[in-house]
């Protein structure tokens, strides 16, 4: 596929994607396109592949096989026109420290030929969206991460792209700053024609920004759909998680049939009953548990998460995975 | 390749460079000290060194060599005189360093002296320390010289004289050693505006914000030399003047001699940050450029000939010297500062710091990874 040929009308194509790094297969021929003015998130733990995903779109890295079309261009052949038309928030913070907010606008609008005429109009609008006009002469060293990354993401704009890539946008950031990074890119997609696509750990924010989400673990693409169907792929609406003592053997046998259960599975000493319907299942748990002479130590019941959807495609929590650093990938980021 | 986005690049440091003094103060402090401080313990004339004379002839002649010795004494006063009676105790002492040499007057001298048999005085030198020897023994050979002048000067004179003429004023050693302290600022902005700063902005992720922009590597290579070039220019010149004033230059503000001074510091500024960026183009680690900072100084400032004549290195060493950038930076600026010379004393010098730089910038931009 090359950049001159249409892409079917998707802001993005990715075409069987792979990078390795020596032995290590950090992304695995993935596949997928994105729509235009979609949110669409590339949900995973750390060490999935999807930094190292976001950096071959963004032609940071070059693939080792396959290609992406990218707003029209190539990754691979037409690295220029791929980065006229898109704009990139890094995970790391990029902004320079020993700048202002206005000098920081200033160099990314002249590195991507802004007209002079038009930019100190763009850095005034685009810091007054992100709440930072007032602070526009303050040097960066002195913002906290979630005014940084704000500024960073009104500096992704300023040449008014076509695509916003956002890596991780909210790593590191407390709940509130977090939770105005969101506001922000609803109301980008709401007010302009813009395409995003964010990675992210956190299944929260998949959930609530996307409108589509592809699930990414050890360099595959697991699953892609919205997080509604997603949540509705995985037996049952409710999670029921359970803690015994004294279970006999074959316990979760017993528990498989319980009124409404869709399916059981165990981790870390936790029980897991996927079902249509939590309460009655609970209720069912308690009869059987209390005439099998089992104690229950600890129940509870939840809607179904995109952390069950993780569970279901890739047979690990995202949390756990998240937490557990399993793999070494610091030489990805050098 | 496009002007405005290197130029982007180039006013991104300047801005940063500005408003960070302690850069700026840190690239002139230390050659300014190191000009004052090697400039004047370098640059004096010997004087107060102590000289046994040990007369085992006790003649007239003998008590005329010591009235020489006298007049140095009250006059150029380069060493004042004890009199010692035994040649052994007065050695012993030259070598636990009480004093720093012995002049034996022989038995025989007032002897031979008037029977014309090579009459001879004994200098005893401290030679671990070449400078002060040197000047000793020059002292005394006047002194000789002096002796051997005869009382009446014959109608024709058939001996050969050497006159000799200084082109030049007295040139004092902090005035030489300027071209090489104002090398020294270009060099140290050049490793810590230009290098260090590199690697820290790397490091922190800085530059992965500019690489995501449709930044050419051309253009990125030349716009963070081009920077480098600039502040090497600023500290070069401010090191120039203030320098200069501190040295006693003679007519520093020729506006003619500022602007071929601004040319040589310019193009040496190039050529130095142009061979640290290439040094650093594949390095990573902070830790790397502070500890070649010390190495590269001294490898490249020692064999300049900024300090010493190049002349008298070894064979090793003068190779070091030719291809060394600082050479030709301390030679075009000595020529200007000392010698007052135009645009000849320099054009060799600016070509070969020109034709190094685009070497230098050449392998960067080969070297240099525009993807992560």
């Amino acid at each position: 596929m090359n950049a001159t040929n249409s892409n079917g009308g998707h802001a993005i194509d990715v075409e069987h994607l792979v990078k390795r790094f020596g032995d290590l297969v950090a992304v695995n021929d993935i596949s997928f396109f994105v729509e235009n003015r979609e949110i669409f998130g590339l949900l995973g733990p750390n060490g999935a592949g999807k930094t190292t995903l976001i950096r071959m779109m963004t032609t940071l890295t070059p693939p080792t096989s396959g290609t992406a079309i990218v707003a029209g261009h190539d990754i691979v052949t037409d690295q220029d026109g791929v980065r006229h038309a898109i704009g990139v928030i890094p995970q790391a913070f990029t902004s320079d420290p020993e700048l202002t907010a206005q000098e920081n606008m200033l160099i990314h609008a002249k590195l991507y030929g802004v007209p002079s005429s038009d930019r100190e109009r763009l850095i005034r609008e685009l810091l007054e969206s992100v709440d930072l006009l007032k602070f526009r002469n303050a040097l960066v060293r002195t913002f906290s991460g979630g005014m940084r990354r704000r500024l960073e993401i009104a500096r992704g704009l300023v040449h008014s792209p076509q695509i916003l890539f956002l890596d991780e946008p909210t790593t590191g950031l407390d709940p509130v700053s977090r939770s105005n990074v969101w506001e922000m890119i609803r109301t980008l997609r709401e007010k302009s024609e813009l395409t995003i696509l964010l990675t992210t750990h956190y299944m929260e924010e998949a959930d609530k920004l996307c409108d589509r989400i592809a699930i990414v673990d050890h360099g595959k693409l697991a699953a892609l759909d919205s997080p509604t169907r997603l949540k509705d792929s995985v037996p049952g609406t409710d999670v029921v998680e359970a803690e015994f003592t004294g279970a006999p053997a074959g316990w979760n046998e017993q528990l498989k049939v319980l009124a409404q259960a869709a399916g059981v599975s165990e981790r870390d000493g936790m029980v897991h009953i996927a079902s249509h319907n939590g309460p009655q299942t609970v209720a069912a748990l308690m009869d059987l548990a209390r005439s099998s002479g089992v104690t229950v130590k600890k129940v509870s019941v939840q809607s179904t998460t995109l952390d069950d959807v993780f569970l279901h495609y890739t047979g690990s929590e995202l949390r756990d995975a998240a937490q557990g650093g399993r793999y070494d990938v610091s030489h990805l980021y050098r | 390749m496009s002007l405005y986005r290197i130029w982007a690049l180039i006013e991104r440091d300047m801005r940063k460079f500005i408003r960070s003094p302690a850069l700026m103060m840190s690239s002139m402090i230390f050659p300014l000290v190191q000009l004052v401080v090697l400039g004047y313990a370098f640059g004096g004339i010997i004087h107060g060194a102590v000289v046994a004379v040990v007369d085992n002839d006790n003649s007239a002649l003998s008590r005329q060599v010591q009235e020489m010795f006298a007049g140095i004494e009250m006059g150029p006063k380069t060493f004042r005189v004890v009199h010692y009676d035994s040649l052994p105790q007065a050695v012993d002492d030259l070598r636990a360093g009480f004093i720093h040499g012995v002049v034996q007057i022989p038995v025989d001298f007032s002897r031979r002296y008037y029977q014309h048999d090579r009459p001879r005085l004994v200098f005893t030198e401290d030679n671990t320390d070449q400078f002060l020897s040197n000047t000793i023994q020059e002292r005394v050979q006047e002194m000789v010289d002096n002796l051997n002048t005869a009382a009446v000067q014959p109608r024709l004179d058939a001996q050969v004289e050497l006159n000799t003429v200084e082109v030049y004023p007295y040139i004092e050693y902090v005035k030489f050693l300027l071209a090489g302290s104002t090398a020294m600022a270009i060099f140290i902005t050049a490793m810590i505006g230009g290098g260090i700063t590199l690697i820290d902005d790397k490091a922190r992720g800085l530059h992965e914000g500019y690489l995501v922009t449709p930044i050419h590597k051309s253009e990125l290579v030349l716009g963070l030399i081009g920077s480098g070039a600039l502040k090497g220019l600023m500290s070069g010149m401010v090191l120039v003047i203030i320098g200069g004033l501190i040295a006693g230059i003679p007519d520093l503000w020729n506006p003619v001699r500022l602007f071929y001074l601004a040319i040589v510091v310019l193009v040496a500024s190039i050529a130095m940050i142009s061979f640290m960026f290439l040094v650093m183009v594949r390095v990573d680690d902070p830790l790397v450029p502070r500890a070649l900072f010390g190495v590269l100084n001294t490898l490249l400032f020692f064999p300049s000939g900024a300090v010493y004549p190049i002349q008298g290195f070894p064979n090793w060493l003068s190779w070091i010297a030719v291809i060394d950038p600082f050479t030709y930076t301390v030679n075009a600026l000595q020529n200007l500062t000392l010698k007052s010379t135009g645009i000849e004393g320099i054009y060799k010098d600016v070509l070969v710091l020109a034709g190094f730089a685009a070497v230098m910038i050449a392998a960067s931009m080969a070297l240099f990874r525009r993807q992560i």
